[in-house]
């Protein structure tokens, strides 16, 4: 019975957030500390002819220009994933050519930030501008060329073909596609579109560096992969790993947006030139323009089956905007396919083709759900298609259809990250039982049969009720690493280092419950420091739905071996042998004692005390790595109920059901947040969420208020029940919850919407404009918008 | 220049520029409990009370403050006596990533003032001003109840 993990014990830092007192990154000043402004390209493709930044230079309090006159081309991928990146080095930190409206012309840094800013205005660039590349349907071997001859390369072996505007391609071949297809007795052929998004972090991206007292860089920043800037910044600004320090404060929310190292080797190479302290942070328009967004997509699915609803044959292609750079373009366009295929695990001939493309406009990069949200919008919906087709209800169908545990898919070892893939059996699962909890909930069969005429009926208001199953993964096999490093105090608590990097998802808070369990030990007494380079062991960092399935586990092994020691000691003062003895309540007891013996027993403080100062001296502490051989998937099943209205095309979410699997939740609490949050994202991406852009390239919805965000009176009512599995790989049989849940607002609205009004949806987002055109029979336009 | 402002109770003379937000010199002046999420009055994360009344800081010139009262989620509560909301929102968690969480506060506690006992629907429509991307408002909007429920047991008006 675990007393400290399935337990929705308070965050850590949780008081300390609510009353303001925890330092996120802009929080931070510094005697002497310079601001940094970044000069953006105001054209979607050109070069740079000249820059004369004479007039910024002799203004009062600018400090230093940094562009390419001084800053050398180093070519680099700003995706913050292992090494060597499966991205391609493409990018630079300022460069010649300018690729995209918002791509960076030069940085000052100014004694205040309003000289900054002024100083932009005094520079004078002259560019000659290039026909831009705004379509990414048009962007394989359109003459425009984006990355021409720039010397662009891929890190690892993988296929990169520039002069073709192809930025990554992926492709997986199981069975006999073709000809099964041409014998299946049913074929459909749907292409979908899901556009641009922001992340939208309250937090604005940002950095702020100084050297210490030794000469050393210091760099604290709005990042989820600590580790993963102390390499890139030393890479890229030319700075030794040994002297280079990161820190990530609080961190007000990252989605994937905040993966990306941007913004670091500026406030880097700024503070090692000057030796002052340099800040920088983003405007929101900043970060909607120059950071790093959600993928455009377009998914084309092609399927074969039988009269009884089995899929014969199924062909995802899909055709990703990679935007100006290539940052997260193979990663994301394999998690397209290796996170939706193994659902329906049956289909014996399977293909995937997929590339990325460059284009002259922002960049994509990492976002919650990682390319699974793009193309669960057409799986789900071809599955409804095949299900109403084949008169088969589809919570049933899923039910039937989908992975078991034992069982496993050729896509886990057909599609990796950069490299082939690794073969897995689902070894935990309640999608079935997801699936009848989330029907009851949400009232599937009597919604079904009430609504099932709306379609045919010519009231203004129609409802109907639609749902999707879903997958992900834990972290991403034989290929991350997390480590840990606890010690023990005088007073029986402990350090807890981890280089686990805690967005505000409360990952400081599952670790600490991990090693609580371990050393049946209160939480209050684990001491948990996370994310900095120089006293923390490595992590990867905060991605891939991982922290808990793997940081977890070096936490639970490094607790492991403490609790060893701490045995070894306690046998030692008890005079028992080791195997006799457990931890249990801060104290080391004798198991299974006597019925009138005084149980033996000596505290934790005790202990400690014992081998810091009295006998056979030694701190009891350990270290401990994990790499996961597998990356189990988290199941969920999302329902919705919508209301269209006809006249308006406005689509009113009536209620949202989410059964969620993500093994034990190491805090249920935390884990509901993860799955409301995620819900409410995909709601509104479904919905409204979008770039919209001018001819020239220029995004136009670039505020909070222009880009539309739900508020708390938008959301309908929301039930997410957790439904447990036991994961034997995982810590405590836990598996991932952040990522999961933002894939099924996109295709549960779209069949809600199909089954109030006998339309399918096609292109996201579901704006009412495009609602009464889909209504109205309109023929479909072409992308882009 | 200088100029006094009463924060948090409490006479402060703090840098200001004429053209400079109430956000821009609380921050400077180190209340950096008042977040900066947008600077154009649409998030909510820089919201304070003015005379108890809720207001984005950004939106407000500093030198129009005067002697008007400010108070910043410090002013509700602290670490070390923390406000039911406070408390609350941290076990509950409302909280996650944090950065809206001042904001957030300090809209529920000028709703419990105003109204003490608000259903659901007040409550989000008084937290319409705070956008929170990782919550999905869903606990947010179960802590203020609970806070309001808490509030109400003790007898107690929010206070100051």
């Amino acid at each position: 019975m675990s007393k400290y993990v399935n337990t929705s014990v308070e965050k850590v830092d949780g008081l300390a957030l609510v009353t303001g007192e925890e330092y996120y990154t802009n929080d931070f000043t510094f005697d002497g500390m310079l601001h940094i402004s970044v000069l953006h390209s105001p054209y979607p493709y050109a070069v740079i002819e000249e820059i004369d930044d004479s007039g910024a230079k002799a203004m009062e309090g600018v400090v230093e220009v940094l562009s390419f006159k001084n800053v050398r081309e180093i070519l680099y991928t700003t995706a913050g994933q292992g090494y060597p990146e499966p991205s391609p080095y493409d990018t630079v930190l300022f460069g010649k050519v300018m690729r995209f409206v918002g791509d960076n012309v030069c940085a000052v840094a100014a004694e205040t930030k309003e000289i900054a800013d002024l100083a932009l205005k005094k520079i004078k660039v002259r560019y000659k501008q290039l026909k831009p590349l705004l379509d990414f349907e048009a962007s394989e071997g359109s003459p425009t060329i984006v990355h021409d001859k720039d010397g662009s390369f891929p890190k690892i072996p993988v296929f990169h073909d520039p002069a073709k505007n192809i930025a990554a391609k992926v492709e997986a071949d199981i069975g006999q596609f073709d000809n099964a297809l041409e014998h299946s007795e049913h074929r459909l052929d749907h292409t979908f579109y899901v556009p641009y998004a922001s992340h939208c972090a309250m937090e604005p991206h940002g950095a702020v560096s100084y050297l210490d007292r030794r000469g050393r860089l210091v760099i604290s920043s709005t990042t989820q992969v600590p580790f993963h800037v102390r390499r890139i910044v030393s890479a890229v600004a030319e700075i030794p790993v040994s002297k280079i320090r990161v820190i990530k404060p609080r961190i007000g929310g990252g989605f994937g947006g905040k993966q990306e190292v941007l913004l670091e080797p500026i406030v880097a190479l700024v503070t090692w030139r000057t030796k002052r302290p340099a800040k920088l942070v983003y405007s929101r328009k900043e970060v909607f323009v120059s950071t790093r967004t959600r993928h455009q997509y377009r998914t084309r699915f092609r399927a074969g089956f039988n009269r009884d609803g089995s899929i014969e044959a199924l062909h995802l292609d899909a055709l990703e905007n990679s935007g100006a750079y290539g940052s997260h373009a193979l990663t994301v366009l394999a998690n397209a396919g290796s996170k939706t295929l193994p659902l329906l695990n049956k289909i014996p001939n399977l293909r995937f083709t997929g590339k990325g493309v460059y284009t002259n406009l922002p960049v994509g990069g990492a976002y919650r759900g990682y390319g699974a949200t793009e193309s669960y919008f057409g799986y789900g919906q071809v599955i409804d298609m095949i299900c109403e087709e084949t008169h088969n209800d589809i919570v049933e169908y899923y039910k039937k259809w989908s992975i078991k545990s034992g069982e496993t898919s050729p896509i886990f070892r057909a599609l990796g990250e950069g490299k082939e893939g690794v073969a897995m059996n689902v070894t935990s699962t309640s999608l079935n039982e997801c699936l009848d909890l989330g029907a009851r909930l949400s009232g599937w069969y009597e919604k079904r049969k009430q609504h099932a005429h709306s379609a045919a009926s010519d009231e203004r208001f129609r409802r109907g009720i639609g749902m999707a199953a879903l997958m992900q993964g834990s972290a991403i096999p034989e290929i991350d690493m997390a480590s840990a490093y606890m010690k023990m105090n005088d007073d029986g608590s402990f350090n807890l280092l981890v280089g686990a990097t805690d967005l505000g998802t409360g990952s400081d808070t599952v670790l600490a419950q991990i090693a609580s369990e371990v050393l049946d030990t209160p939480v209050e007494k684990i001491i948990v420091t996370s994310s900095d380079t120089d006293h923390t062991p490595f992590d990867k960092g905060a991605y891939a739905s991982s922290t808990t399935y793997l940081s977890g586990h070096a936490v639970k092994k490094c607790a492991e071996e403490i609790k060893r020691q701490i045995l070894v000691v306690g046998a030692d003062i008890l005079e028992l042998p080791v195997g006799e003895l457990e931890i249990e309540d801060g104290r080391v007891v004798k198991k299974n004692p006597g019925r009138n013996e005084e149980v033996p027993a000596v505290s934790l403080a005790e202990i400690c005390q014992s081998s810091l100062y009295q006998k056979r001296q030694a701190q009891i502490q350990a270290t401990a790595s994990h790499v996961s051989p597998k990356s189990p998937p988290p199941f969920a099943a999302h329902f919705v109920e919508v209301e269209v209205d006809t006249a308006t095309g406005v689509i009113k979410l009536l209620n949202y059901v989410a059964t969620v699997d993500c093994g034990t939740p190491i805090n249920p609490t935390l884990a509901e947040g993860q799955a409301q949050g995620a819900i409410v994202n995909g709601i509104s991406y479904a919905l409204f969420e979008d770039y919209h852009f001018s001819p020239q390239g220029i995004l136009l919805n670039d505020t909070f208020g222009k880009y539309g965000m739900l508020t708390a009176c938008d959301i309908p009512p929301i039930t997410v029940k957790l439904v447990a599995s036991y994961e034997e790989s995982g810590p405590f049989g836990a598996k991932s919850v952040s990522e999961i849940n933002i894939n099924g607002a996109l295709p549960a609205i779209a069949n809600a919407f199909h089954h109030a009004t006998g339309k399918r949806l096609f292109r996201a987002p579901f704006t009412p404009e495009y609602v009464l055109s889909v209504l109205e029979g309109k023929k479909e336009r072409r992308s882009p918008r | 220049m200088r100029a006094e402002f009463t924060v948090n109770g409490a006479k402060r003379l703090l840098d200001v520029n004429p053209n400079e937000t109430l956000l821009q010199v609380l921050r400077n002046g180190g209340f950096t409990e008042v977040k900066s999420g947008c600077q154009e009055g649409e998030c909510g994360a820089c919201l304070v009370l003015l005379e108890g009344k809720p207001v984005n800081s950004c939106q407000v010139l500093a030198m129009s403050v005067g002697e008007k009262r400010i108070t910043t989620v410090k002013g509700i509560g602290s670490l070390h006596a923390p406000h039911i909301l406070q408390k609350t929102f941290a076990r509950m968690g409302a909280d996650q990533c944090g950065f809206c969480s001042p904001g957030m506060v300090v809209a529920a506690y000028s709703l419990l003032k105003k109204n003490p006992k608000p259903t659901r629907e007040e409550i989000a429509s008084a937290l319409d001003g705070n956008l929170c991307r990782c919550t999905g408002y869903v606990k947010i909007v179960d802590a203020v109840a609970r806070a309001a429920e808490e509030l109400a047991k003790e007898g107690g008006e929010p206070h100051v």
